[in-house]
C-alpha cells in the first residue's frame, strides 16, 4: 500500500500566492535601512530577508504593516496597491 | 519552522510565535483545533517544516505523552511540542493538568489571544476583564484565570510567560525550554487584530503596551521565579504607562472611567500575588 499520499508536504504558499491579499505594499528605503533585522524578527509571514539591507518577497507579503511599525530607522513606507 | 504563504491573517501574532520554533531542535507539533490548525495548512499542503499531528482538544496531552515516550524508546532525539490556544487549554485542561502532574517530557506552548478566535471570538477563561466578545456583548463579568500560575502550582520544571512584543525574550525562552527535559510550559501573549479590533500593523504596539501597562507580566520559573528583564521595571507602579493607552482597542470601547480603575486594581493584585512567589 502506498502511504505517501497520506502525508502533507511542506509547501511555501499553502494558501496560494498571499501577496494578492495586500492593499498596501511595504517599500524599503535602502538608503535609510541599517540592516538591524528588527523587521526580519517581527514579520509574521517570514518574507523579509536581511543581507546588508532588508528585502521583501512580494509574492507572499500580505501587507500587514508590522515591519513599518517596528522599523527603528523609519525606512519602510506603505504604498497603496493599484 | 513555518513557510510563507500560509493562511494566517494579516499581522497574525501566532504566525510570529510559530517562526520562533526555529529555536527548538527537531520539534514535533501536536495541535488541537484552533487558529494554529488552520495556519498549519490543509492536506496535501503543509505550512510547517516539521511533523504535525492534528488532534481533538482533550486528547492533546495524551497524544503528546505517547509520542514523547515512543520517541524515547526508539532513541529518536525530538522535542514534542503541544501547541494550543487558550481555548484548547480550557477544554483540554484535565489532560494538560494530568500530564503536568506526571511530568511527561513535553513542551507545552499556549498562544493566548484571550478568546476563542477561530470560531469567532467567544469568551474564554483567559479573556481580559470586561472585554467585549460575542458571548459577553456587554463586557466579560467573570474573573480572568492566570494559567501560568496554575501550571506553576503543578511544580513542573519550567514555566514562563512571554509576549510577541518582545520577540528576543520569547526566542530565548523557547531556546531555554527546548534544551530542558521534563514538563515545560510557556504562555505566550498574542494580541489578535480581528478579534481585539485594532489595525493589523498595531500587533506589536498592543503587545508591548500590555507589558508596559503591567497588564501582562513576563516572568520565568526554573526552580526560582524571576521577573523577566522587559517587565522588571513595571513592578514599580509609577513606571507603568496609563492603562487607558493599552485599552485603546475596539473590544474595550464601552469602558467607563470606573471600569478602568477597577481593572487597574485587579492588575495590582496580580502583581502583588506574583511578587510573593519571587
Amino acid at each position: 500500500m502506498r502511504l505517501d499520499p497520506l502525508f502533507s508536504k511542506a509547501t511555501a504558499g499553502s494558501a496560494g500566492e498571499t501577496g494578492s491579499w495586500r492593499n498596501f505594499r511595504p517599500v524599503v528605503d535602502l538608503k535609510k535601512c541599517s540592516g538591524c533585522k528588527e523587521c526580519f524578527y517581527y514579520c509574521p509571514e517570514g518574507v523579509i530577508e536581511v543581507k546588508g539591507v532588508a528585502r521583501i518577497d512580494y509574492r507572499f507579503c500580505k501587507g500587514c504593516g508590522v515591519c513599518r511599525e517596528v522599523c527603528m530607522q523609519k525606512a519602510i513606507v506603505m504604498v497603496q496597491e493599484e | 519552522m513555518i513557510l510563507p504563504g500560509n493562511t494566517s491573517c494579516q499581522g497574525c501574532p501566532i504566525a510570529m510565535a510559530m517562526r520562533c520554533l526555529d529555536e527548538i531542535e527537531n520539534p514535533v507539533l501536536v495541535i488541537p483545533a484552533g487558529c494554529s490548525t488552520v495556519i498549519a495548512g490543509l492536506h496535501p499542503k503543509s505550512a510547517m517544516k516539521c511533523p504535525v499531528v492534528h488532534v481533538p482538544f482533550a486528547s492533546t496531552h495524551s497524544v503528546a505523552c505517547g509520542l514523547s515516550e515512543a520517541y524515547r524508546k526508539l532513541g529518536v532525539d525530538t522535542t514534542v511540542v503541544a501547541w494550543m490556544g487558550d481555548g484548547a487549554a480550557d477544554i483540554g485542561f484535565a489532560t494538560l493538568s494530568a500530564s503536568a502532574t506526571r511530568r511527561d517530557d513535553i513542551l507545552t506552548v499556549v498562544v493566548d489571544n484571550e478568546a476563542y478566535m477561530n470560531t469567532g471570538t467567544q469568551a474564554s477563561l483567559s479573556t481580559f476583564w470586561k472585554a467585549k466578545t460575542t458571548t459577553s456583548p456587554r463586557g466579560k463579568t467573570e474573573e480572568k484565570r492566570n494559567l501560568a500560575l496554575v501550571m506553576l502550582a503543578h511544580k513542573v520544571d519550567y514555566v514562563a510567560t512571554a509576549s510577541v512584543g518582545y520577540i528576543r525574550d520569547l526566542r530565548r525562552k523557547f531556546r531555554t525550554a527546548g534544551k530542558k527535559d521534563g514538563f515545560r510550559f510557556i504562555h505566550v501573549h498574542t494580541p489578535c487584530p480581528p478579534g481585539w479590533r485594532f489595525p493589523s500593523e498595531k500587533t506589536i504596539e498592543v503587545a508591548r503596551k500590555a507589558v508596559m501597562s503591567g497588564a501582562w507580566i513576563l516572568w520565568e520559573y526554573d526552580g526560582k521565579l524571576r521577573i523577566s528583564p522587559p517587565s522588571e521595571k513595571y513592578a514599580d507602579k509609577s513606571k507603568r504607562i496609563p492603562l487607558k493607552d493599552y485599552l485603546n482597542q475596539g473590544r474595550f470601547a464601552h469602558l467607563s472611567e470606573e471600569d478602568i480603575q477597577e481593572i487597574e486594581r485587579k492588575i495590582d493584585k496580580e502583581w502583588d500575588l506574583l511578587l510573593k512567589f519571587s
